[in-house]
């Protein structure tokens, strides 16, 4: 694209962000401050994860952005094609080809290969953010590795519903030392981050931090010996394709009531279909109507 | 003067390519990448530290150059648009033909320890040589890495550094075109 860069930012904010990237890797866990750019994207539409793939990006290399599991969606259509417009590079829609992923709030179905890197968009990097608002004081817990807050904050859901109640960004420990916001992904994601073969970078854009995960790293969900972490999914088939293990979601179709469960991942789910699996097509649940 | 010499010929890809390998070395630690073969670097630098140096100094990291690197100094100076640091200490990266104590570089403090050196550290071949046993993140299970040119007591020296995690030092070693690193994550075990 004429007037910019390979990959839209100037070198010189590569060079940072690089710099960032590499201490992320040596500090698994650790969120790292970095000079976030504006992009040509409104915040919260993936900037950090952007720009961490902007720099991490090469000519070679086959691009799939995902949101939610979806390929199709307007977030994952429109950085795919920036990218294919500011740096020309190849861009998929299937997992295995793809030699980044930049994703928002999912991990594949398929398990990722040692030479795929998985780029997370983060909203908020501070798992501590709701317990403690100030930035300076949780520098200092994450500096010593205080995180008795964060059990007390599970043990009151358990108290109060007999079960963690978190079913989203489940705060995780990496490397038995740094609690990690692991992005909005389901819990139902977060054992595939536990040594996964893939390098994982998350670049949160607003808050101005990049951490990483290295490859085969030790990556436990928060939870107590009595009340073990456990994942959730909905109790139902792929409609499409028949998955009983996929994660899913759930689709309105009409306003009686009727609703349908298919595969957030559909990458994963257009496999199985053209692998000849099938579900049933149907709403799979009718409620009576009142 | 050295500083004829040429820096990359194409630094958008070639800084691209360098980067990418030192970052799957720092991610798997002990495996041997490739960087910096079509570079002419000047005397005394391997392709593979001039490479990583163009790749990651500039202005805003001030640079340490060991007494026994001072021949590249215009070089780097030039070609990193980057200011020779006073001392070890105050600087961001730090390039070595032998390895410096690691307590005269920055380790970075407990509530920022990504302020710590990078040090860049040539030695005379990597593949080869003395076995190291590595584990730690990055690794599925402890792995043999070879480097000729470490210190006999290396693992003492580099199990000082991986004590005091999530500080340390990270080290980047060049031999050739050829690169390895350590991150201060890792332990070392001789053999």
């Amino acid at each position: 694209m004429n007037g910019y860069n390979f990959a839209y930012l100037d070198e010189q904010t590569k060079r940072m962000i690089r710099r960032a990237l590499l201490k992320a890797v040596a500090i698994p866990g650790h969120q790292v401050p970095f000079g976030s750019r504006e992009m040509p994207l409104p915040y919260g539409w993936g900037t950090g994860g952007i720009q961490v793939t902007a720099s991490v990006l090469g000519a070679a290399d086959t691009l799939k952005v995902i949101d939610q599991g979806a390929d199709d969606t307007t977030n994952a259509v429109s950085i795919r094609r920036f990218f294919a417009r500011t740096a020309g590079v190849a861009t998929t829609t299937d997992t295995n080809e793809a030699t980044i992923i930049q994703t928002r709030h999912r991990i594949p179905e398929k398990a990722l290969r040692e030479d795929q890197i998985i780029v997370y968009q983060v909203p908020q990097p501070e798992p501590l953010s709701k317990l403690e608002p100030s930035r300076a004081e949780t520098r200092r817990m994450h500096a010593l590795a205080e995180y008795g807050s964060m059990h007390v904050r599970l043990y009151e859901d358990i108290t109060r519903f007999g079960h963690v109640a978190i079913s989203y960004d489940y705060p995780v420990m990496v490397n038995h030392r740094y609690l990690m916001a692991p992005s909005p992904i389901p819990a139902f994601d977060n054992p595939k981050m536990h040594m996964m073969p893939a390098l994982q970078l998350f670049g949160a854009g607003r808050e101005k931090r990049i951490y990483a995960i290295p490859p085969y790293t030790d990556v436990r969900s928060l939870d107590f010996d009595d009340h073990p972490f456990r994942t959730t999914r909905a109790p139902q088939c792929c409609a499409l394709c028949g998955a009983d293990d996929s994660y899913l979601d759930e689709v309105v179709t009409d306003d009686q009531g009727g609703r349908m469960f298919v595969c957030s991942d559909t990458d994963h789910c257009e496999t199985r279909q053209a692998e000849g699996h099938t579900g049933t097509g149907e709403p799979v649940v009718k409620e009576a109507a009142e | 003067m050295n500083i004829d010499l040429p820096g990359f010929a194409d630094p958008v890809a070639q800084a691209q390519s360098t980067f990418r390998a030192v970052l799957d070395a720092l991610a798997r630690p002990g495996t041997l990448h490739q960087a910096g073969a079509a570079l002419t670097p000047p005397a005394p630098l391997a392709p593979a530290t001039a490479a990583v140096l163009l790749t990651l100094v500039d202005h805003d990291t001030p640079l340490h150059i060991a007494p026994d690197c001072a021949e590249a100094t215009a070089w780097l100076v030039f070609h990193c648009s980057t200011a020779p640091a006073e001392s070890a200490a105050t600087a961001a990266f730090a390039v070595a033909r032998a390895l410096p104590d690691l307590a005269t570089l920055n380790a970075g403090s407990d509530e920022a320890p990504e302020s710590s050196t990078t040090l860049v550290l040539q030695v005379a071949a990597l593949g080869t040589g003395p076995a190291f046993t590595l584990s730690g993140p990055g690794l599925k299970s402890p792995t043999i890495f070879r480097a000729e040119g470490l210190p006999p007591d290396f693992a003492a020296r580099w199990a000082a550094n991986h004590a005091l995690f999530p500080r340390g030092i990270d080290l980047i070693l060049c031999a050739g075109t050829t690169l390895a690193a350590l991150p201060r994550s890792i332990t070392v075990r001789e053999g």
